[in-house]
C-alpha cells in the first residue's frame, strides 16, 4: 500500500533522484510504500512528500558502482526507473553489499537492461548527431536530433570537449544544449525547423559515402543493425541508400563480365639504384639482407650483420642478435649489449673502434605469447651463417678475434672448445689471427643473485684486461 | 578535376584496406586549445556502408598513382583506372570540414608510391603536421607507412599519428613475389620492427620523465597495424594465423586485418577467378580473436594434421571443441576462467558475470538465460546444478551437424 509519494525533477537527474531517495531511506520508507512519479506530475498523486517526512535514520552508504549505474539508469525513459533504483538501494543498504554483482537477480538484470540501452543511445548521439554551418556566420553549427532518451545533458559534455573551439548547438524534442566556445548551457526542446536544413559539406559527404562502399560485399542487415533505421532520417548520407543498395548487383556483374583488358599506359618504371660492388661490407651486408641459407629467417625482422669500421683491429664476435638487435637491425644494443659497452669503458675502450658481429645472425626465439624467449641457435645454423662469418674476419682482416659465449668460441675454434677451461687464454687462428674467448655479456646477466652477479661481472672485466693491453699496443702500433 | 571528383576517385581507391579503427589513442580533448578535435579511448562508427561497414574515419588516398604493380590492387601501374591526386592542403581543409559536421572521427591517409618512398612519406606527414601544428586539430590520425622511407620521415609521422600501419599484404614470401613484386618481406618486416622499437622507447622514455616536466611527445600511442589480403594467393588459414602469430609477437601489433581479396573494376588475369567467400575472413577473425584474448595457439585451431582450413560452416572454437570432446563437459560452478573462456558460445564477458554470479549461488539453466547465454550452442558442452548433456559429447559428429548452417542447395546456375 502507498503512502508516499516523490518526485524527481528534471526526472534524469541523478542530483535530484539522490536526494529524494536519501530523504526516503533516511525517513525508513520501504519500496513498497513508496510511489515515484516518473514524469513530474506530482500534483495527481496522492500520499505524503517524502521530503516532508523527519529522518530517522542515518543516510545509506552504497557502492560507488552503485551510483554510476543509477546515473544512467535515470536517463531511460522508463516510468518505473525511480522505483526500480530505489529498491537496489533499499536492498543495498540494508546489507546485501555484493548485489550488483549478482546478475541473475531480477532488479539487478533490469537496471543493467536499462543502463544498456541508455549506453547505446548515448553512443549513437556521439556518432549520427549531424551539424550544420549556420549561414552567414563562421565556425557555428546547429544539428537536429532525436534521442531516445534523456541523455542530452548526459552526452552534451562529450560534444564540448570534442568541439571546444567552435560555436554549437545540438536540438532535441525535449532539451536542447549550447555551447558558446567556453562555457554548456541547456535550454527546453525544440523544432527541426530550428535548426538548418542542409549543408553546403553534405555533398562531398554523401561522395565520399557512396564511394567508400564496396558494392563487392553487401550486407545490409549488418548495417542496419548497427545503424537502425530510426536515426535515418537525420543522416544526411542515408537518403542514398536505395540507390546504393538496388545498384549494388549490377555493379558487381559488370565487374565480372568485364575482360581483362591490356593496361592503356604505364607510368614510368621506379629507378633502381645500381647495384653497389660485390666486394666489401656494404655488399656483403645487402646479400647477407636477403640470406635464406637456413630456415631462422622466417620468422625475424631481419639479418643483423656486423657493424664497425673495416679498418678495425678488434673483432668482437657474439652469439646472435637478441630482441632488441632484430627490431633495430644493429649488434650488441640490447642488455647484453648494454653491459658489454660499460666493461669496455672500465678499460677505456672506445667501442667505435672495434667491429662487432655475431656467429648467427638471425634471431632465434620461441613466441610465448606476446614474448620472444630466447633459444640458443643449433650447429646447423652456426654452419649455415659461418660462410658470412669468414667473409667479415676476410674483409676486415683483424688481429685480435675476441669470442663472447661458448657459441662464438665453437664458430671460431671449432667445436671441441671448452668455454670455461679456456677463457681468456690467448690463440693462434690457422692465418696468424691472435684469439681469445670470454663468457657471453648475458651470462653474466642470468646470474641469479645481485653477489652472483657482480662476481661474474667482474670476471668478464678481467677477462677483457687482455685486451686492454693489446688495444693499447695496437693503438701504439698505428699511431 | 573538381574536389568531388578527386574525392569520388581517392574514396574509392582506399576502399578495399579494412583498417577503420579509431581507437587506442590517447585520452584528450580539445578544451582551452582554441582548436577542435577529441579521443577518448573507444572509437566512434559515424556512419555504416550497406556493406555493413562502419564508417569512422575519412578513409582516402593522397592519389592513386602508383609505380607499384602489385596484382591484386586496383591502383597498379598497370590498371586503366582513373587517377587523381589531392594536395595536401586540400586533405587538411577536408578533413577539418568532415569532422566539424561529426561526420568522422579524423584522418586516415594512404597514398599510391609516386616517384619514391621518401616524397610519398613527405607529403603524408605534411599533411598530419599541418592538421596538427597549424590547427591543432586533436582528433585520431592513422597514416599508411612506406616501408623503405627514411627513418627521420618515420619519427615525425609517430610524433603526429596516432597509429601507423604497414601493410604485410600476404602471408606468405612466395605470394609477395608472385603478386607484388615490387614489395619486399624483409623491408616491411624490418619498417615494423623499427616502428615497435620507436614506439616503446618512446613509452620508457616517458615513464623515465614522468615525474618531470620534460616529457618527450608520444610516438604513436594507438601503436602499429596491418592488412594481409585472403585468398588472392595459395596461403591456406594455417599459414595466416601463423604469420599473424607470428607478427603479434614480434612487432607488438594491435591489430591484424584481414581482407578477403575482392573482385575489382579491371582486374588482372593472373588473379584467381573466384573471390573466396567472406565468412572465410569471419572465420580468421574469430581465430584471431581466440589466439588474442582466450588463450589459444594456432596449434590448436588449425593443427597441422588438418587441412590447414578452417571449417567453414562452424567457428573455430566449437570446431576446436568438437575435436576435443575430452575436454568437456565443464561444469559452470567450478571450472576457472580460462576453462569457461573455451566452451562454445561463452565471450568474456559472459565469462566474467558467471563468475560474478557463482560466488552468490550456484547456478541453474535459468541463470544461464538470464544472463543471455545462447542455451542452444552452450548446454552440450556444461553441466549446471540442474543439468548434464549426458552422452551427447559421444558423438561429435552429430553434434557438428546441428551446429552446421543446413546445407543450401546447389545455385543451378553456379
Amino acid at each position: 500500500m502507498s503512502t508516499f509519494h516523490a518526485t524527481v525533477t528534471p526526472p534524469w537527474d541523478e542530483r535530484a533522484w539522490r536526494d529524494v531517495a536519501r530523504a526516503a531511506w533516511r525517513a525508513g520508507i520501504a519500496p513498497d510504500q513508496l510511489t515515484w512519479d516518473g514524469d513530474g506530475q506530482a500534483s495527481l498523486l496522492a500520499g505524503v512528500d517524502v521530503l516532508a517526512q523527519a529522518p530517522v535514520r542515518l543516510a545509506p552508504h552504497v557502492p560507488p558502482d552503485f551510483l554510476a549505474l543509477a546515473g544512467s539508469v535515470l536517463c531511460h525513459r522508463d516510468a518505473q526507473r525511480h522505483g526500480l533504483l530505489y529498491r537496489l538501494l533499499w536492498r543495498i543498504a540494508s546489507g546485501e553489499r555484493a548485489l550488483l554483482e549478482r546478475e541473475t537477480d531480477a532488479d539487478v538484470r533490469r537496471a543493467g537492461e536499462l543502463a544498456k540501452a541508455v549506453g547505446r543511445d548515448s553512443h549513437k548521439m556521439k556518432a549520427f548527431v549531424r551539424f550544420r554551418e549556420v549561414p552567414g556566420e563562421r565556425d557555428a553549427f546547429v544539428a537536429w536530433f532525436e534521442p531516445e532518451h534523456f541523455i542530452v545533458d548526459r552526452v552534451a559534455p562529450f560534444f564540448a570537449r570534442r568541439f571546444a573551439g567552435m560555436r554549437w548547438a545540438i536540438l532535441t524534442p525535449y532539451r536542447s544544449a549550447f555551447w558558446d566556445g567556453s562555457a554548456l548551457g541547456f535550454g527546453g526542446g525544440a523544432t527541426r525547423g530550428d535548426a538548418p536544413a542542409d549543408d553546403a559539406q553534405d555533398a562531398l559527404w554523401r561522395t565520399y559515402y557512396a564511394n567508400i562502399f564496396n558494392p563487392a560485399r553487401l550486407n545490409p542487415r549488418m548495417m542496419t543493425q548497427e545503424m537502425p533505421q530510426k536515426y535515418w532520417k537525420n543522416l544526411p548520407e542515408a537518403r542514398l541508400l536505395p540507390t546504393l543498395l538496388a545498384e549494388a548487383g549490377a555493379r558487381v556483374q559488370a565487374m565480372a563480365d568485364r575482360e581483362a583488358e591490356a593496361p592503356r599506359r604505364r607510368i614510368p618504371e621506379r629507378v633502381v639504384e645500381p647495384l653497389p660492388r660485390a666486394e666489401g661490407l656494404p655488399a656483403l651486408r645487402a646479400a647477407a639482407r636477403e640470406c635464406r641459407r637456413c630456415e631462422l629467417w622466417q620468422p625475424a625482422t631481419q639479418t643483423v650483420f656486423g657493424e664497425g669500421p673495416s679498418s678495425a683491429r678488434i673483432m668482437i664476435v657474439g652469439e646472435q642478435p637478441g630482441d632488441a638487435e632484430d627490431l633495430s637491425g644493429r649488434p650488441f644494443v640490447g642488455p647484453a649489449g648494454q653491459l658489454f659497452d660499460r666493461a669496455l669503458a672500465t678499460h677505456g675502450i672506445d667501442r667505435a673502434r672495434l667491429y662487432l658481429t655475431n656467429a648467427v645472425k638471425h634471431f632465434r626465439f620461441e613466441q610465448r605469447g606476446k614474448r620472444r624467449l630466447h633459444r640458443n641457435p643449433a650447429v646447423s645454423h652456426m654452419q649455415a651463417c659461418r660462410p658470412w662469418l669468414e667473409r667479415e674476419i676476410a674483409t676486415v682482416k683483424p688481429r685480435i678475434i675476441v669470442c663472447l659465449g661458448a657459441t662464438a668460441a665453437r664458430a671460431v675454434f671449432g667445436a671441441g672448445f671448452k668455454l670455461m677451461e679456456q677463457r681468456a687464454t690467448w690463440m693462434r687462428l690457422d692465418d696468424g689471427t691472435r684469439a681469445f674467448a670470454t663468457v657471453h655479456p648475458s651470462w653474466v646477466l642470468r646470474q641469479a643473485s645481485g653477489e652472483a652477479r657482480d662476481t661474474a661481472y667482474q670476471s668478464f672485466v678481467d677477462d677483457l684486461a687482455l685486451l686492454a693491453e693489446l688495444a693499447d699496443a695496437a693503438q701504439d702500433a698505428s699511431s | 578535376m573538381q574536389l568531388l571528383d578527386k574525392l569520388a576517385v581517392l574514396a574509392d581507391a582506399a576502399k578495399y584496406d579494412a583498417s577503420c579503427a579509431s581507437s587506442g589513442a590517447d585520452r584528450r580533448h580539445s578544451l582551452g586549445t582554441g582548436g577542435i578535435g577529441s579521443t577518448e579511448g573507444m572509437g566512434i562508427c559515424h556512419s555504416y556502408t550497406p556493406d555493413g561497414r562502419c564508417v569512422s574515419l575519412l578513409k582516402i588516398l593522397l592519389t592513386n598513382f602508383c609505380v607499384f604493380d602489385c596484382v591484386y590492387c586496383v591502383n597498379r601501374v598497370s590498371s586503366n583506372v582513373r587517377r587523381a591526386r589531392f594536395t595536401p592542403q586540400e586533405v587538411v581543409t577536408l578533413t577539418l570540414d568532415f569532422y566539424k559536421r561529426n561526420y568522422i572521427e579524423g584522418l586516415f591517409l594512404s597514398s599510391g608510391i609516386i616517384r619514391n618512398g621518401d616524397y610519398t612519406m613527405e607529403q603524408l606527414v605534411e599533411v598530419a603536421r599541418s592538421l596538427r601544428e597549424d590547427h591543432k586539430f586533436r582528433g585520431y590520425i592513422h597514416l599508411k607507412t612506406i616501408p623503405d622511407a627514411s627513418p627521420e620521415l618515420l619519427a615525425a609521422a609517430g610524433r603526429y599519428a596516432d597509429r601507423l600501419s604497414i601493410n604485410v599484404e600476404l602471408p606468405t614470401e612466395e605470394g609477395l613475389a608472385a603478386l607484388a613484386p615490387e614489395k619486399k618481406l624483409p623491408d616491411i618486416r624490418t619498417a615494423m620492427g623499427e616502428l615497435r622499437w620507436r614506439i616503446e622507447e618512446n613509452v620508457d622514455a616517458r615513464k623515465a620523465e614522468a615525474k618531470t616536466r620534460a616529457k618527450p611527445p608520444r610516438f604513436a600511442p594507438a601503436g602499429q597495424s596491418t592488412q594481409m589480403i585472403v585468398g588472392a594467393d595459395g596461403a591456406d588459414d594455417r599459414d595466416i594465423l601463423r604469420t599473424s602469430t607470428n607478427l603479434y609477437g614480434n612487432y607488438r601489433l594491435r591489430r591484424v586485418y584481414y581482407s578477403a581479396f575482392s573482385p575489382i573494376p579491371d582486374a588482372s588475369a593472373r588473379l584467381p577467378l573466384q573471390a573466396p567467400p567472406l565468412v572465410r575472413e569471419h572465420r580468421l577473425y574469430q581465430a584471431d580473436w581466440l589466439l588474442r584474448f582466450y588463450g589459444f595457439d594456432v596449434e590448436e585451431i588449425a593443427p597441422a594434421d588438418g587441412a590447414g582450413m578452417l571449417d567453414l560452416d562452424v567457428d573455430p572454437k566449437t570446431a576446436w571443441a568438437l575435436r576435443h570432446p575430452e575436454r568437456f563437459p565443464v561444469d559452470i560452478n567450478r571450472a576457472p576462467r580460462e576453462v569457461l573462456l573455451r566452451v562454445p558460445g561463452l565471450g568474456a564477458r559472459t565469462v566474467e558475470r558467471i563468475l560474478g554470479s557463482r560466488r552468490h549461488a550456484r547456478l541453474r539453466v535459468a541463470d544461464l538465460t538470464t544472463l543471455r547465454v545462447p542455451l542452444r550452442k552452450v548446454l552440450p558442452f556444461v553441466t549446471t546444478l540442474d543439468h548434464h548433456p549426458k552422452r551427447r559429447l559421444d558423438d561429435p559428429a552429430r553434434m557438428r551437424a546441428q551446429f552446421a548452417p543446413p546445407p543450401r542447395q546447389e545455385s543451378l546456375f553456379g
